[in-house]
């Protein structure tokens, strides 16, 4: 392989792991609550903000940044559920919708209130913006960093919903909710949970987004958020291992379709994204490895 | 609403009325900024009405109103904009294009004829999807429809947006535009075919059963929704007089849901209302926006409305009624 074809194919690693952090997510608590949560990538521009805030404070040690961006995101989105979806579980899935729409547009602009629209430069330690040399082709070290982080945060998450009491409850839950309470299994805690991991996920790739990217901004969490979405319905909705299969698939065909056709092509990225969304829910709308169990199209 | 209702025609005379007054008044008295304001506000009211059409009759949720603006509005642009400026904003513009320069009503029922055609299209794929597959699908259109926008820069000058659109939308033009629209859609709301798509909203499976073609139907009303967006979107940057690929996005689609979830999914005097009272409401904050200089207060002002409407009356104010006038 050419080393062009190398650092692609390390290009689609990184950026599919960042996809796949945050499908994760969606489908956590799609699987828990039926509910496609809109608000989720919102959640990443909320891990960028807090990791940009404790970089730029200069107390904290960056081996902790990490695990307190995670934590931060663990709170935020257990609240954003708190706040306002627990109100309207239960309602039609259209209404529970439309409300993650709105605390979506309420958070970016909130964003934008608070933090003001200019876009900011965000610089993580020297360390991780060096480049290696692999063979001959020419890495930075953050695109390593991150499928490593990623594919660690997966296999703790799956040992977590394997093998601990809540894991296996949050599996009882979106198996059957009703039966579930009946087994005297909390259903708020669980829900809140689910919210919170998946935040702590979604942050946790703001960190990386904001890394890689070097730029952040309030509204920066709207498109990767989409995308990871799509991510998740080319996988198949509520497996983690679904959710991680989506978000390399397209991260690999999305620096597929930048890399390696014309140049003048790549500003059609995005398009070529949300075509393949389209065409995916047509041809096979349960998704690479979903199960066939409900109404979709 | 017991007791005093309106029969449908002297509803139509009111609303003629008092759209008519408010005109002149503003023709005759208002500031260029108030009447600004009303164009604005009465294309939010078009808008919202198509809509609810589309999305309240048949229960469609879709997203892609902005896209078929997006399309409307360029494709109104080609036609307007002023001839001298083409070869230089538009470069790509085939030559028998060059010297046209037609009056808005003609080109922006050109623009609303694209956008129901791209509308017509593109609903025979996503509308086998349901609920917020529909959605996302629809959101997505949205971003493929500016990613277009923005690199097919021979026609659009791209990023940097095409300036200097003659201000061709008059308030009056406008209000009848509106009206013509708001009595289409309830003629089709009290038609029969719309009682089929009502049908088709409380229960596909049922309406198929007594023959009705749910398919063709939402095909329909997604159409006549991307074409009067269409139409809708050819009106708006000939009041503001530019038009880029972000001028009509997600916040746009927000709001638009926002206005027909408030006025109640399927109710025309619903979404009248709350299409004035969101665009005057969002208007009337924005000075205190400016002196706080906390921009973007007046959307999540909008979002907590929403949610709290929501909460509140789950079905919106007023559902699928119609308040005030006898529909029997």
């Amino acid at each position: 392989m050419s080393d062009y074809v190398i650092q692609q194919v390390i290009n689609g690693l990184s950026l599919g792991s960042l996809y796949a952090l945050v499908a994760i997510g969606f489908s956590l608590i799609y699987g828990v609550v039926r509910l496609v949560n809109f608000a989720h990538g919102d959640l990443m521009m909320i891990g960028s903000f807090i990791t940009l805030g404790l970089v730029a404070s200069g107390y904290t040690p960056w081996v902790v940044v990490p695990l307190v961006v995670m934590f931060g995101g663990f709170l935020a989105g257990g609240m954003i559920e708190r706040v306002a979806f627990r109100s309207i579980r239960g309602a039609p899935m259209i209404t529970g919708f439309i409300v993650t729409l709105s605390v979506s547009v309420a958070l970016q602009n909130l964003g934008l209130m608070v933090l003001g629209p200019q876009p900011r430069n965000f610089s993580f330690p020297a360390l991780f913006r060096e480049r290696i040399s692999l063979g001959t082709a020419d890495i930075a070290i953050i695109d390593l960093t991150i499928p490593a982080a990623a594919i660690v945060l997966a296999l703790v998450l799956t040992l977590f919903i394997r093998r601990t009491r809540l894991g296996i409850a949050m599996r009882a839950v979106s198996e059957n909710m009703l039966a579930a309470r009946l087994m005297g299994i909390s259903l708020d805690r669980i829900v809140f949970l689910a919210f919170g991991l998946g935040g702590a996920l979604a942050a946790i790739a703001g960190l990386f987004w904001g890394g890689k990217f070097g730029q952040i901004d309030p509204l920066m969490g709207l498109v990767p958020g989409l995308k990871a979405f799509v991510a998740t319905i080319i996988g198949g909705v509520g497996s983690v291992g679904g959710a991680l299969l989506g978000g390399y698939v397209l991260g690999f065909a999305e620096i597929a379709f930048v890399g390696f056709l014309p140049p003048e092509y790549s500003g059609y990225r995005d398009a070529f994204v949300f075509a393949l969304l389209i065409l995916i829910l047509l041809v096979r709308p349960q998704g690479l490895l979903g199960r066939d169990e409900e109404e979709r199209a | 609403m017991t007791g005093f209702a309106l029969s449908q025609r002297q509803a139509l005379l009111l609303l003629l009325l008092v759209t008519g007054v408010a005109v002149g008044l503003l023709e005759g008295f208002g500031s260029g900024y108030l009447r600004t304001l009303a164009a604005l506000s009465l294309i939010n009211v078009l808008l919202a009405v198509s809509l609810t059409m589309t999305n309240g009759f048949t229960g469609l949720f879709s997203l892609g109103h902005p896209a078929f603006m997006t399309i409307g509005a360029y494709v109104a642009v080609i036609f307007t904009y002023p001839a001298g400026r083409k070869s230089f904003a538009m470069p790509d513009l085939p030559e028998i294009f060059g010297s046209i320069e037609w009056p808005l009503p003609l080109a922006a029922l050109i623009g609303a004829l694209a956008a129901g055609l791209a509308g017509r299209l593109i609903g025979l794929t996503v509308l086998r999807l349901r609920t917020h597959y529909l959605a996302v699908a629809t959101l997505g259109l949205i971003i493929v429809v500016q990613t277009l926008a923005l690199n097919l820069d021979g026609f659009t000058r791209g990023g940097r947006g095409l300036t200097g659109i003659p201000r061709d939308a008059t308030l009056p033009l406008i209000a009848v535009c509106t009206v013509v629209v708001i009595v289409l859609c309830w003629r089709l709301k009290h038609a029969s075919i719309g009682r089929a798509m009502m049908a088709v909203r409380e229960n596909e499976m049922a309406a198929r059963c007594f023959g009705i073609d749910a398919f063709r139907l939402k095909l329909f009303a997604f159409t006549l929704g991307a074409a009067i967006a269409g139409f809708g979107g050819a009106l708006l940057p000939h009041v503001v007089s530019v038009m880029s690929p972000k001028s009509f996005g997600l916040i746009m689609a927000f709001n638009l849901i926002a206005i027909i979830v408030v006025g109640g999914q399927g109710s025309i005097i619903g979404a009248i209302v709350a299409a004035l009272a969101i665009s005057l409401g969002s208007e009337a904050l924005r000075p205190l926006e400016e002196t706080l200089g906390l921009y973007g207060m007046t959307q999540v002002a909008v979002a907590a409305a929403l949610i709290v409407v929501l909460l509140w009356r789950p079905k919106g104010l007023f559902g699928l009624d119609e308040p005030g006038v006898r529909t029997e």
